[in-house]
């Protein structure tokens, strides 16, 4: 249609126009989507801090086999030392059980051994192990956003 | 003036004393429906009545080539709307009250129990009537002949009902909500485990992103009842409605429902009265382009909707009515203990019909939660456009040859699926006989992934086997109803404690 004003010019001026018009709404369109898709995430949660303290070393005697329901973490303490892992399976987020040969979740059978290994069921990760540390007020301290390298003990006998 | 301002008056209220006459025919507009006139009329002028032929053919109105079973879902769409609408007075979507407020619909508020069963089991009700619906144009060959786009809107309306009921049974905070929450959004958050196996997770989170969309954190609490809440009583339900009109809209524009190419009117439509060839109001509707049913062939075996359509409605109507309040009056829906987050039930059951979907979950949750679901979906809705054949429409299972298909395929089917099963429950899966496989190989080969596979290889054989495309939608659709049976069954009368496998609930040990 527009060749026949200029033969060379296959793009008149009103096709320019009516393109990027089309595209300055599509590429706005996204734009604000995703910004809406953004709104959707607050900055801040109503969430408990990821980092908490169980308390002083001394709580925990060699032997300890701690679940603290809340934190949604098993506390550990043996010769070599402390460790955390997390109660929540890798499956798809219940709460698993401590047997004596490791973990059962109630949900679709995943079972792991005592060091947080998928034994059987449908998990697709072990049982994350989680940092502990020791806070300046003495406290030990367990951190369920970091994962460390299972058989990590934190040494806290002396 | 004084003389104006009298007859003013005078005419006021000569008005007053009409009103009753002249509001009822400012309503019934076309006179009252005793002649074919004025009953075609009023299917054409009405907006509630005109989804409708002013005619409609005689196939449409034998009970058995519908069953009536897409008005059935409309209908209890209706009334889980009314009843919803009911129960919004006295729900409270925090997560302190909303237990309570359900509890005191139950047991303090008058016809509460009553409304909310009401609401249940009509809401649960249309996810076996759309399944069934969608059987009934599958193996009627409807989604043909222009049909292909209506077919596609029915699949949405199919997952949007699905996702309704989802956050239905979110309000309460109960148990089953909360638990059901965390292993939702697990499973919204489950492409994890590939972008894990990619290694980019890092970078692209789109499982993490899909998780604190719907709980607005990283565990349900109080922003995430207010999501699910928006979810049930606006967003979805105005999607739902908007698919629903333009549902109905293409079923007009495509011509009114499929019916055979050979049809032979068991009673002579003269009988039914109203032939109708006298006054040819149908003129108007060819000028519209595409088929109408006027200008269809065939117009010989047409009666006027009103009566025959609508009566057929308004038994469907009452018959779906009564089903609905007897059922609920004998049947309470159930509701849990209030939400424990620590505490997860064992079994942890969703509700029936997404315990096949849990079967699928216990072997791989992103396949079973995520990938064979849309896979599933993918499927049904192209099943238009890999069988265009045109022929044999409007007659069930298409031609005896179909119908030797569809049963052979149940039963092939069945005794794949249930061996599979058997091999699962009987000996486990590869994490059980090699200890160190990779997940990878889980995700990719499970029982889930090799039923579709089954499904797939089958109906391609069967299209091979017949050289026709229609019996390969025949296979697939067959297989797919049958697996949502048989793992629904598994998964809800078989599986107990842990998710292991018992005979019956009998057995269920007690703790
Ligand atoms: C909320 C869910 C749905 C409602 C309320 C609904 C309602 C209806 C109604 C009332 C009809 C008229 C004929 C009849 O009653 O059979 C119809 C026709 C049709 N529906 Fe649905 N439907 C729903 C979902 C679906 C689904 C899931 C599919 C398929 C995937 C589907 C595909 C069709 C097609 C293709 C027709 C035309 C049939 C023909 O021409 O014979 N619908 N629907
Ligand atoms: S959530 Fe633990 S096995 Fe599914």
């Amino acid at each position: 249609m527009s060749g026949e004003t200029q033969g060379k010019r296959k793009f008149s001026r009103r096709d320019f126009l009516g393109l990027a018009t089309i595209w300055a709404a599509v590429i706005s369109g996204f734009t604000v989507l995703a910004g809406v898709f953004r709104m959707t995430k607050a900055n801040v949660y109503y969430e408990d801090s990821k980092k908490f303290k169980i308390g002083k070393p001394e709580e925990f005697p060699i032997g300890t086999v701690k679940q603290l329901d809340e934190k949604r973490v098993f506390i550990f303490a043996s010769n070599d030392g402390l460790h955390a892992i997390t109660s929540v399976c890798t499956h798809l987020g219940c709460i698993v059980a401590a047997t004596d040969w490791g973990f059962q979740c109630p949900c679709h059978g995943s079972q792991f051994n005592s060091d947080g290994k998928v034994i059987a069921g449908p998990a697709p990760r072990p049982l994350p192990w989680l940092e502990v540390s020791r806070h300046v007020d003495g406290n030990l301290m367990v951190d369920a956003s970091k994962e460390v390298k299972p058989g990590t003990k934190v040494k806290i006998y002396l | 003036m004084e003389n104006s301002k009298e007859t003013g008056i005078k005419k006021l209220l000569e008005n007053i004393k009409k009103l009753k006459s002249s509001m009822a025919a400012s309503y019934i507009r076309e006179g009252k429906p005793e002649s074919d006139m004025s009953r075609a009329a009023v299917m054409f002028n009405n907006f509630f009545l005109h989804f409708q032929g002013v005619k409609t053919h005689l196939n449409t109105l034998r009970p058995t080539y519908t069953f009536g079973l897409g008005l059935i879902a409309l209908f209890l769409l209706v009334f889980t709307t009314i009843s919803g609408f009911l129960l919004m007075i006295y729900y409270n979507p925090s997560i302190e009250h909303a237990y309570n407020t359900v509890k005191d619909i139950r047991y303090v508020v008058f016809g509460g129990d009553l409304t909310r069963n009401i609401h249940k089991w009509a809401g649960e009700g249309m996810l076996i009537f759309v399944i069934l619906h969608m059987a009934r144009v599958l193996y009627t060959g409807s989604y043909k002949r222009g049909r292909e786009f209506n077919w596609v809107i029915g699949i949405v309306l199919l997952s949007l009902t699905f996702v309704l009921n989802f956050t239905g049974y979110l309000l309460p905070w109960d148990q089953l909500s909360y638990w059901a929450l965390v292993i939702g959004s697990n499973i919204a958050q489950s492409p994890k485990e590939i972008t894990d196996i990619l290694g980019i997770t890092k970078f692209f989170d789109i499982g993490g992103f899909q998780k604190e969309l719907l709980l607005g954190g990283t565990i349900p609490g109080k922003e995430t009842l207010t999501r699910v809440y928006f979810l049930h009583i606006m967003l979805l339900p105005l999607f739902l409605f908007t698919f629903l009109g333009a549902h109905f809209w293409r079923v007009r524009k495509d011509g009114g429902l499929t019916k055979p190419d050979d049809f032979v009117p068991s009673i002579s439509p003269e009988k039914m009265g109203g032939i109708f060839t006298t006054h040819k109001t149908y003129g108007l509707m060819a000028l519209a382009r595409g088929k109408t049913p006027a200008v269809d062939r065939d117009v010989e075996n047409t009666v006027l909707s009103w009566p025959h359509l609508l009566r057929a409605e308004t038994a469907v109507f009452m018959l779906t009515l009564a089903g609905v309040l007897i059922y609920s009056y004998f049947v309470s829906a159930p509701l849990k203990e209030l939400a424990a987050p620590l505490i997860p039930e064992n079994p942890a059951k969703a509700p029936w019909y997404f315990l096949g979907l849990q079967e699928l979950v216990s072997y791989s949750a992103f396949m079973g939660g995520i990938a064979l679901p849309s896979l599933a979906l993918l499927g049904l809705g192209l099943i238009p456009y890999l069988d265009r054949e045109q022929d044999h429409v409007g007659v069930w299972f298409s031609s005896r040859q179909g119908l030797y298909v569809t049963i052979t395929s149940f039963i092939v089917g069945t005794a794949v699926l249930i061996g599979i099963l058997v091999i699962v429950i009987n000996f486990g899966w590869f994490r059980n006989w090699w200890p160190d496989v990779p997940q990878v190989l889980i995700t990719l080969v499970n029982p889930g992934t090799i039923w579709v596979a089954f499904t797939i290889a089958w109906s391609v054989l069967v299209i091979n086997r017949t050289d026709s495309t229609r019996m390969g939608a025949l296979a697939l659709f067959t297989l797919f109803l049958l697996s949502f049976l048989i793992l629904t069954y598994v998964g809800t009368e078989l599986r107990g404690p842990n998710w292991e496998f018992y005979w019956s609930r009998s057995q269920w040990p007690v703790h």
